[in-house]
């Protein structure tokens, strides 16, 4: 861990030679491959199968802008980062996008060198406790000791909800999130925070009994979650952006990874004409061709579908919609138009 | 020669011939200086031209960097206080909460690894086999096994066997024990004098009194049986390097065994082994930055979240470092100052 923590260190000092200001486009295309930052084990998000294949919505998100860009959803180079090695990661240029559940926050995106594109998923953080315990609110955890893990806004937040709702809550900071998880299920902590999320996907994975533990309902912040690329490169930062937008976008016209192919022959409707590529060619102003979306639909489906597919309900994650619905649908899922 | 004047004064060696005055570049002294000279120039350019790099780099990227960070406000708790600690504190404050979480972890460490270390060494050499063998088999398990591996089975040992803190193992309502870890009495200075501070099973938590949390508790046993398999090491190759021939003197004038150790064996094996027990200090008080994987609030694990709240990687990695090589050198330092005054005392 310090190793690696190092080595990024050392690429940032002698990787920054210059700015790649609209570079990261060319020097993808030229090594026929993205890399992508992922978390290295949240459940539904992106985690490592048996069979060594990355699978998880933020997984899915780089899938669809490889195939969007290189026209194969696996020209990705998978990069598992830890919390504290994120943003190195990025800013050293050891990948080109980071789709690892990362909250963006003002310090975050005005101080580091880094542009969020746009959210893929709206969480907030809450707290696990064992069902035994019979808490209902996070408000009743007076002097609980609380596991969480290291480099993560949940620390900065438990602590700002501890100090307002004078609950004197003791943290154990752990610098994995497999550790904080065992020592939570050991017993040492009576509770365990991260986001909403994290803590459904940390539940479906490690517990013995799901049932053994409650999600309490509050969640004490808004952690808005997406695709981070470096700051200096618009185009790049505009060709994530609009990848998810478009996903977004293919949801709320009914177009599936099934019918995207149909749809594109026979549609005379004319927005999905202009999404498909058909009518209009927004590619073109993104540095692609015209069947860019068409290739990450049929990659890994539209939003809804990569949502139902990894973290839904019929997931062993079984998260609601939620906030995540389509605003149509009185959600917060809003895609700016694609056109 | 000598054999008739034994007493003679040993005549003092002439003096080396003194440097000719002014320059010469056939003279070894100024070229060595002008070459030293020429070196330190190379590692400050070096150096110089590393930070601007990073620094121009950084500024082009848009990652803003500076030291202004550590006056601010921290805003995260920490669980561990040896000093007080608010999560209003500055970062200053949070860093040096974590680097008093590091020594105290490391002193206790040194201190327990130089007994258990030394027992186990001596151990070696006793007449008793199940104990020669117990002492071979503690060095190799200890010392073989990966210390991250040690630690995490320490913590998961404690945390999975002890009871919760809500039915905490109690003697005497004083001393608790649980997954809180081991709280004690504790004798406190307040305004009416000294006062004995004892725990107290509130809600959720034991308050009052001293704790040791299972955090710590875990990092010091792993810190001290693995560094202890190495001191033993040191203290055996010390006693073997100790000649023969001491002990058989020893044993003539009727020394016990014991007594030959502790007069004859033991003060001259310290010599050999000062040096390396500084290193084991050294390594011990580095490994103890391995903390944070128990959950530990070492300074490690201080930096590490205090670099994820500002982004301010350069500067919270610098501080670790500068820290561990300041402890290196304290140690060193301190080590080598006993050993000198050591042999001073022994000096015939």
């Amino acid at each position: 861990m310090k190793i690696s923590r190092l080595s990024l260190l050392a690429l940032a000092l002698a990787g920054l030679t210059s700015a790649h200001a609209g570079k990261t486009l060319d020097t993808i295309k030229q090594r026929g491959q993205i890399s992508v930052g992922i978390s290295s084990g949240v459940p539904g998000f992106s985690a490592a199968d048996s069979k060594g294949q990355w699978t998880g919505l933020d997984v899915d998100v780089g899938k669809a802008i490889a195939a969007a860009l290189l026209g194969d959803a696996n020209k990705v180079k998978w990069v598992p980062l830890a919390s504290q090695q994120r943003f190195t990661a990025l800013q050293s240029g050891e990948v080109d996008v980071l789709s690892r559940n990362t909250s963006v926050t003002l310090t975050r995106d005005a101080s580091m060198g880094l542009a969020f594109t746009a959210v893929v998923f709206y969480d907030g953080q809450g707290f696990m406790v064992p069902a035994k315990t019979k808490v209902q609110s996070a408000k009743q955890l007076k002097g609980a000791t609380v596991c969480v893990q290291a480099g993560t806004t949940s620390e900065k937040n438990m602590t700002d909800f501890s100090r307002i709702h004078k609950l004197n809550l003791k943290p154990v900071v752990f610098d994995k999130f497999d550790a904080a998880n065992a020592a939570y299920f050991a017993g040492r902590c009576q509770a365990y925070t991260t986001d909403a999320s994290g803590l459904a996907s940390v539940r479906a994975k490690e517990a013995k009994d799901a049932k053994a533990h409650t999600i309490l309902p509050d969640l004490i912040s808004k952690e808005p979650l997406g695709p981070l690329v470096r700051r200096g490169d618009d185009e790049w930062l505009s060709i994530v952006r609009w990848v998810v937008y478009g996903l977004i976008e293919a949801e709320e016209n009914g177009i599936t990874q099934a019918n995207v192919d149909k749809l594109k022959a026979e549609t005379t409707d004319p927005t999905i004409g202009r999404l498909l590529g058909k009518t209009e060619d927004t590619g073109k102003l993104l540095g692609l061709d015209k069947d860019w979306l068409v290739r990450a639909i049929k990659a890994v489906g539209n939003y809804g579908e990569i949502y139902e597919r990894n973290v839904g309900e019929k997931t062993p994650v079984g998260l609601a919609r939620g906030k995540n619905q389509l605003w149509t649908e009185g959600g917060l899922m809003y895609a700016l138009p694609v056109r | 020669m000598s054999a008739e004047r034994p007493a003679a004064p040993i005549p003092a060696r002439p003096a080396p011939p003194r440097p000719r005055a002014g320059w010469s570049w056939h003279h070894p002294a100024t070229r060595a200086r002008i070459w030293q000279l020429l070196a330190l120039l190379g590692i400050a350019a070096l150096l110089g031209w590393l930070i601007h790099n990073t620094q121009s780099n950084m500024a082009a990227r848009g990652i803003q960097s500076g030291w202004d960070f550590l006056g601010q406000t921290a805003g995260f708790d920490i669980g561990e206080q040896p000093i007080a600690y608010e999560s209003s504190d500055s970062y200053w404050r949070a860093f040096a909460v974590g680097l008093l979480n590091t020594l105290r972890v490391a002193l206790a460490g040194i201190v327990l690894c130089t007994l258990l270390g030394a027992l186990v060494g001596i151990g070696r050499f006793s007449r008793n086999l199940p104990v020669r063998a117990l002492c071979r088999g503690y060095v190799e398990l200890f010392r073989n096994v990966p210390l991250l591996v040690q630690l995490l089975v320490w913590y998961l040992l404690l945390v999975e066997y002890l009871p919760d803190t809500t039915e905490a193992w109690s003697w005497g309502g004083a001393v608790f024990l649980s997954k809180s870890g081991l709280v004690l009495p504790f004798a406190q200075h307040g305004a009416d004098g000294w006062h004995w501070s004892r725990p107290v099973l509130e809600g959720f938590s034991i308050e009052g009194g001293a704790a040791l949390s299972p955090e710590f508790l875990a990092v010091l046993a792993g810190l001290t049986f693995y560094t202890a398999a190495f001191v033993a090491e040191v203290v055996r190759a010390g006693i073997l390097a100790v000649p023969r021939g001491q002990i058989e003197a020893a044993q003539s004038i009727a020394l016990s065994r014991w007594q030959t150790l502790r007069l004859v064996t033991g003060p001259q094996a310290l010599r050999v082994m000062a040096p390396a027990l500084t290193n084991q200090y050294l390594n011990l008080t580095k490994n103890s930055s391995l903390a944070v994987a128990v959950g530990y609030p070492d300074l490690v694990s201080i930096a590490n979240t205090s670099l994820n709240q500002t982004g301010r990687a350069l500067e919270c990695i610098a501080i670790v470092m500068a820290v561990y090589l300041t402890l290196s050198l304290a140690t060193a330092l301190l080590m080598g100052g006993l050993d000198r005054r050591d042999r001073a005392r022994q000096a015939p």
